[in-house]
């Protein structure tokens, strides 16, 4: 195959190199180091929350082993805590039995979440508690709860498999795997950083994350502490597929191309509620997707920092797809779950979307050199 | 004999705060290595042969007057988990002078330790005492791993649990010490070395 591919580009070539000379000198982009990109792990915040969203994405929840108590946890973080340190330097692990896959941090961050039950086992009040049952849920145990996640995001997939393999392996005396959710966004290099993902719908996905100044008054907490909500959420591509654009951009107030709301000409132009079509109708329809979730105040925006997921069709080809859905806040219950009622209540994309896992987690403050994530809460 | 630190508390207690060990051996390193090698080598956990006495709150880090400056240092490292019976401890040692440097034994308060190799015998790899010890030839570092030269614990006086801290003396030939502190971790390789029938 390949040697027809190259004789038959050989003869394209050969035959007409004069009439299209833009065709031969397409310009091959000089090769740029992604591989030895790191975000450091040490700082009062965790990183991986508020920083640029890589390629790849992984979320392995654990269920705490009966009798993990408060010491164990801790010993547990700080042999977590050791691996994450030295596999976002690009070194590897202690006892790494493939150190060759730690050479390439890709950008890689390891953040830690702690949901209730660790807290319940650390005899301690958890500062997260499970959302309630929506109307739209169809919640799945095997995409639910967790006593604990860990975030694995790189710009290369091998990555996020090496530091996965080696965080459950020194993670397995404390706790079973209870779920393990990856996805992607857009390759590094496709996109200028700062870009909004696409989802597998195809839209826009996280226009109205908060920015710049904003960023702190949404996300953390005083004591550098935030939230985590983890949904999966399956998409219905099938019927998707079905609509019209101008039914699409209607179930969510945005155009597919640009995400600009149906009122604006740019993506991040505001929407305009108060505007009504030749027939007194609201250009951004009452049950759009935008219009449910949208919030102005900064300490009521929450940060969306999904990865899309797509797993193997079935033997009809319908797609098993959807977005990890993953947000923080610094208080779920002030920022995520308003919007999130609403949205139950009424958004013409829950035609399409289906919630079958839902989880929170409290991510504790960042460390300093020589500190473990969580030691100011189990130590 | 050099205290081996460990805050007083057991290293089977849980209690002893690896970050802090960390913190403090990055110290000591800093103080003994210039920054820069650190850096450059981005370990974070380096244990060093230190001439001077350990910073305040050391748990990790000392060595005997009799021991030359930073002789040696022990880099990453770690245990072998085990619930019961014979583990073993490794690392990277490093030798920081211009002379050979060799551990002739090893001692811990978690177990009896002895210097073991891996060598073919009868078509199979088995562990044997190292006769000798370990030399660390002069500028140049000693890798102890599964599957290779390590730290025999021949028979812990207790199980040592993912996280642990134990706490180690090497025994230098000319009468210099090395103390490092290492962490456990679960692992299932190097099967070998724990093959039945040894003694």
């Amino acid at each position: 195959m390949a040697g027809l591919g190259t004789a038959a580009a050989a003869g394209y070539l050969a035959a007409a190199p004069a009439a299209t000379p833009s065709v031969a000198a397409v310009p091959v982009a000089d090769f740029q180091d992604i591989g030895t990109g790191i975000i450091p792990f040490h700082g009062e915040r965790q990183s991986g929350i508020t920083d640029e969203p890589p390629a790849h994405g992984s979320f392995v929840a654990l269920t705490l082993a009966k009798g993990t108590d408060r010491a164990a946890l801790g010993r547990m973080m700080r042999l977590l805590t050791d691996d994450a340190v030295r596999l976002t330097r690009g070194e590897p692990a202690l006892g790494d039995t493939d150190a060759e896959l730690a050479r390439h941090p890709a950008r890689l961050t390891v953040t830690f979440g702690f949901g209730p039950g660790l807290y319940r086992a650390a005899g301690l009040e958890s500062p997260v508690a499970d959302l309630p049952v929506f109307s739209i849920d169809r919640l799945q145990d095997r995409w639910s709860g967790g006593d604990l996640v860990m975030q694995i995001c790189a710009d290369d997939a091998l990555t996020v498999t090496h530091t996965q393999r080696m965080l459950i392996k020194d993670a397995r005396p404390f706790g079973a795997v209870r779920w393990v959710q990856r996805g992607f966004r857009r390759s590094a290099g496709v996109h200028k950083a700062g870009f909004t993902q696409r989802n597998v719908f195809g839209q826009l996905d996280g226009t109205a994350n908060p920015k710049d100044a904003e960023m702190a008054a949404a996300v953390w907490n005083a004591d550098h502490s935030t939230q985590l909500v983890v949904r999966r959420v399956r998409t219905d591509i099938e019927t998707w597929d079905l609509l019209s654009v101008g039914d699409k951009e209607n179930s969510t107030g945005r155009r597919m191309e640009s995400g600009a709301p149906l009122t604006g000409e740019a993506e991040h132009d505001e929407p305009d509620f108060e505007r009504t079509d030749s027939t007194g109708l609201p250009v951004m329809p009452n049950f759009s997707h935008v219009t449910r979730a949208h919030v102005t105040d900064p300490k009521l925006k929450i940060l969306r920092r999904p990865f899309n997921y797509d797993e193997a069709p079935d033997a009809q080809g319908r797609p098993d797809s959807g977005l990890v859905f993953a947000s923080y806040q610094a208080d779920i219950v002030r920022q995520y779950l308003p919007i999130q009622r609403r949205l139950a209540e009424k958004d013409l994309l829950n035609e399409w979307t289906t919630p079958i896992g839902s989880a929170v987690f409290a991510v504790p403050p960042g460390c300093a050199e020589g500190g473990w994530i969580g030691e100011r809460v189990l130590a | 004999m050099p205290v081996v630190a460990t805050n007083g508390r057991s290293p089977y207690g849980g209690e002893t705060i690896f970050g802090n060990v960390m913190l403090t051996r990055t110290v000591v390193a800093v103080a003994a290595l210039a920054l820069t090698t650190l850096a450059g080598c981005g370990s974070s956990s380096d244990a060093t042969a230190s001439s001077g006495a350990p910073a305040a709150g050391s748990t990790s880090t000392s060595a005997s007057s009799a021991a030359p400056a930073a002789a040696l240092t022990v880099r990453d490292p770690w245990v072998k988990a085990a619930d019961s019976g014979m583990t073993a401890a490794f690392a990277t040692l490093v030798n920081n002078t211009g002379a050979d440097v060799t551990v002739e034994a090893a001692t811990s308060p978690a177990s009896p330790m002895e210097l073991h190799t891996m060598t073919m015998k009868d078509g199979a790899m088995v562990m044997e005492p190292k006769e000798g010890g370990f030399v660390i030839k002069a500028g140049g570092s000693h890798e102890l791993s599964p599957g290779g030269d390590h730290l025999m614990l021949m028979k812990p006086s207790a199980p040592i649990k993912a996280g642990d801290e134990l706490s180690f003396t090497l025994k230098l030939t000319g009468g210099g010490t090395v103390d490092f502190t290492a962490v456990a971790k679960p692992f299932a390789g190097a099967q070998e070395s724990y093959a039945p029938g040894h003694s």
